[in-house]
């Protein structure tokens, strides 16, 4: 019933289109961005709301993603909601601005459009691009679909200016699989999204307060900066929760928070994904459990702050753990595996954890994919009582590492 | 104002407090003409229009890794007045070559031979953006200065000035004589005062008289008073004649 009697605009759009729109829709003010494939439909439909007046807002068309989220951050410190989106190399060209951003503790949203990253040259989607900026200090989101990817950057803006965090969000999404795959999106009415974010709330603005922002501290000064962070994230978990449960209140979409939970309740095993191939693994699940294999799939839609608490209850419950990962951190293990892994540290607990690295450099998993690797790690584990901690899925077969 | 890396961001103190009376933010090396960009456009959508933005940054941070974004925001004709405060080097590391550098110069990275390439000139680089104002300027010339800044003032659109700023302890003289160092590098030519706007060059005093009566000084007289050029080879000596020469006479021809 919910949303029933809502204007609602359902439109068929691409995943970048629901960014462009949640961007309109949050009434971002300046945009600033460089054109990076498969991003850049973003910034080419948000020069069209703009040029065309239905959006009012600054765009400065720069000549590099570094000078991007400089000229963003420049904007949000003089009091304006800012926006900007990049993938792969634009995002690793803007890494140091990344990590200045957020330890201004200045709220602005940013959307990743994700891409592998060279060489070789491919444009394809995984998630190293986007794991690569998992210690900058930024909450970072990843969705499933085009309608959650609306609804995170349109949450984002709202948790971003959350007093009690203010810190910068990114909003993951595949390139091409999302970012340049149309589906079908409601946009929420404009009146009601701006209600629910509420008006630009930020920790100081350069243009009301005669202050020097970024000047030198002493380690200590410096460090107490860092732990504030790290509590800002901490606190952010009961307020993504409660914003999430909010918007399902108002819009009528709720994800369960920091992480979304398919058939989990029963689950013997439970598998850990992030972003588009969820649903390929949502697929899986429901043929293992076909089979009567009580298998669940728990969707990781926060990396940053990461939801060790929910994670911790879930492995705790399970006999066997297995996760997902698109990207790896050479040398040792995909990191979705390493955060998973540390939120259990110090339980003692029977079952196991696997780390599969699949889907590099945009290689497609599909559903029989993921059945065929849950099976063979399920019968292993039935059967020896062991499993191969690290592997890497390649050309239909699971190697070991 | 927006202050890259730079020895100004030391000069300002150390947080929370600064010493200049207006907010400065400060930002990573290559981004000073970018982020001022940012405030300059959310002040406009805000309706604060008349609040200036002013980028001040090195040598370093202007002709080197701060190009890109120069460049960038003089293309699109930013709003903004950027003031490349020009030492000839990269100083708050510790006395390193910059593009910025004149021919001869000895530098921490040009230990030996001094350096071969010739300065790079970013003020008419800025002039080639078509951008409504540009001028060049020297700290012994305040009402020069002064004056420029007041006329950019009351210009919109992308801003430059470059100041040239002497550093005694990267030029290797006497704290005292900065004034000295600064004047001597107009009177010599190795420094010319001029301006660019409306499409139009007009090069300032002592600089034009000097021009018109080509009565400049031997550069020597500005190098023997820096340590800095004490082993130049004559054939450095030379460039710097060839490259006064060829600055005077691209001015000639741009008035």
């Amino acid at each position: 019933m919910i949303g029933q009697n809502k204007q609602i605009e359902r439109k068929v759009m691409t995943g970048n289109h629901a960014v462009a729109y949640a961007a309109k829709l949050s009434r971002v003010q300046v945009v600033s961005a460089y054109p990076i494939t498969p991003q850049t439909s973003i910034v080419e439909k948000l020069s069209e709301f703009i040029e065309s007046g239905e959006l009012k807002a600054n765009i400065i068309k720069v000549e590099s993603e570094h000078s991007a989220l400089a000229a963003v951050y420049g904007a949000a410190i003089a009091g304006a909601r800012a926006f900007t989106a990049t993938s792969s190399h634009g995002l690793l060209y803007m890494h140091e601005w990344i990590h200045w951003f957020s330890r201004a503790r200045i709220p602005a949203v940013m959307a990743v459009v994700s891409r592998t990253i060279g060489p070789p040259w491919n444009i394809w989607p995984d998630h190293s691009d986007f794991m690569d900026q998992r210690d900058t200090g930024w909450i970072m989101s990843f969705g499933m679909d085009n309608q959650e990817v609306l609804d995170l950057v349109i949450q984002a803006f709202r948790i971003s200016e959350d007093p009690s965090v203010f810190l910068p969000v990114m909003v993951g999404l595949e390139g091409f699989i999302l970012g340049g795959t149309a589906m079908p999106v409601d946009l929420p009415p404009e009146e009601e999204v701006i209600t629910f974010i509420g008006e630009r709330k930020q920790p100081y603005s350069v243009v009301e307060d005669r202050i020097s922002i970024g000047n030198l501290t002493s380690p200590e000064d410096t460090e107490e900066i860092f732990m504030e962070m790290q509590k800002a994230m901490e606190r952010s978990k009961e307020l993504i929760r409660k914003i999430d449960a909010e918007y399902g209140k108002i819009f009528g979409r709720s994800y369960g928070g920091l992480i979304n939970c398919y058939k989990c309740e029963d689950s013997k095993y439970i598998i850990f994904t992030m972003g588009a191939w969820s649903g390929d693994a949502m697929e899986a699940i429901e043929a293992l459990r076909e089979e009567g294999i009580k298998v669940g799939l728990a969707r990781i839609r926060y990396v940053r702050p990461f939801p060790r608490e929910e994670i911790r209850e879930l492995i705790m419950n399970a006999k066997l753990g297995i996760v997902f990962d698109r990207s790896i951190s050479f040398g040792s293990y995909g990191p979705l595996f390493e955060d998973v892994a540390a939120s259990i540290a110090n339980d003692k607990r029977e079952g196991k954890l696997v780390n599969i690295v699949a889907g590099l450099g945009g290689v497609n998993v599909t559903s029989e994919d993921f059945v065929k690797i849950i099976e063979k790690n399920i019968n292993k584990f039935e059967s020896e009582g062991e499993v191969e901690l690290l592997q890497w899925y390649h050309g239909g077969e699971v190697m070991g590492y | 104002m927006v202050v890259p890396a730079s020895c100004t961001s030391v000069v300002v103190g150390t947080s929370p407090k600064t010493s200049i009376g207006m907010p400065v933010v400060h930002v990573p090396f290559a981004s000073a003409a970018s982020v001022a960009s940012g405030i300059r456009e959310s002040l406009l959508i805000n309706n604060k229009g008349d609040i200036h933005v002013i980028a001040w940054a090195g040598d370093g941070g202007t002709a080197d890794i701060g190009m890109a974004s120069l460049s960038g925001a003089a293309e699109r004709n930013s709003d903004i007045i950027y003031i490349m405060y020009d030492n000839e080097a990269y100083m708050n590391t510790g006395i390193q070559r910059s593009s910025s550098t004149p021919v001869g110069a000895w530098t921490t990275t040009t230990p030996i031979k001094g350096k071969l390439e010739q300065k790079k000139d970013v003020a008419k680089i800025m002039i080639a953006h078509g951008v409504p104002y540009v001028a060049t300027a020297s700290i012994a010339y305040p009402h020069d200065f002064y004056n420029k800044l007041s006329r950019a003032l009351k210009i919109r659109g992308f801003r430059f000035i470059q100041l040239h700023s002497p550093c005694p302890v990267g030029w290797r003289f006497d704290d005292s004589q900065t004034v000295d160092v600064a004047k001597a590098a107009v009177e010599t030519g190795m420094w010319i005062l001029y301006e660019y706007k409306d499409g139009k060059l007009e090069i300032s005093n002592p600089s034009k008289y000097l021009i018109e009566h080509n009565s400049f000084k031997p550069i020597e007289e500005y190098l023997k008073i820096q340590g800095r050029f004490s082993k130049i080879s004559e054939d450095l000596l030379k460039e710097l004649y060839k490259e006064r020469e060829r600055n005077i006479e691209w001015l000639k021809k741009a008035v």
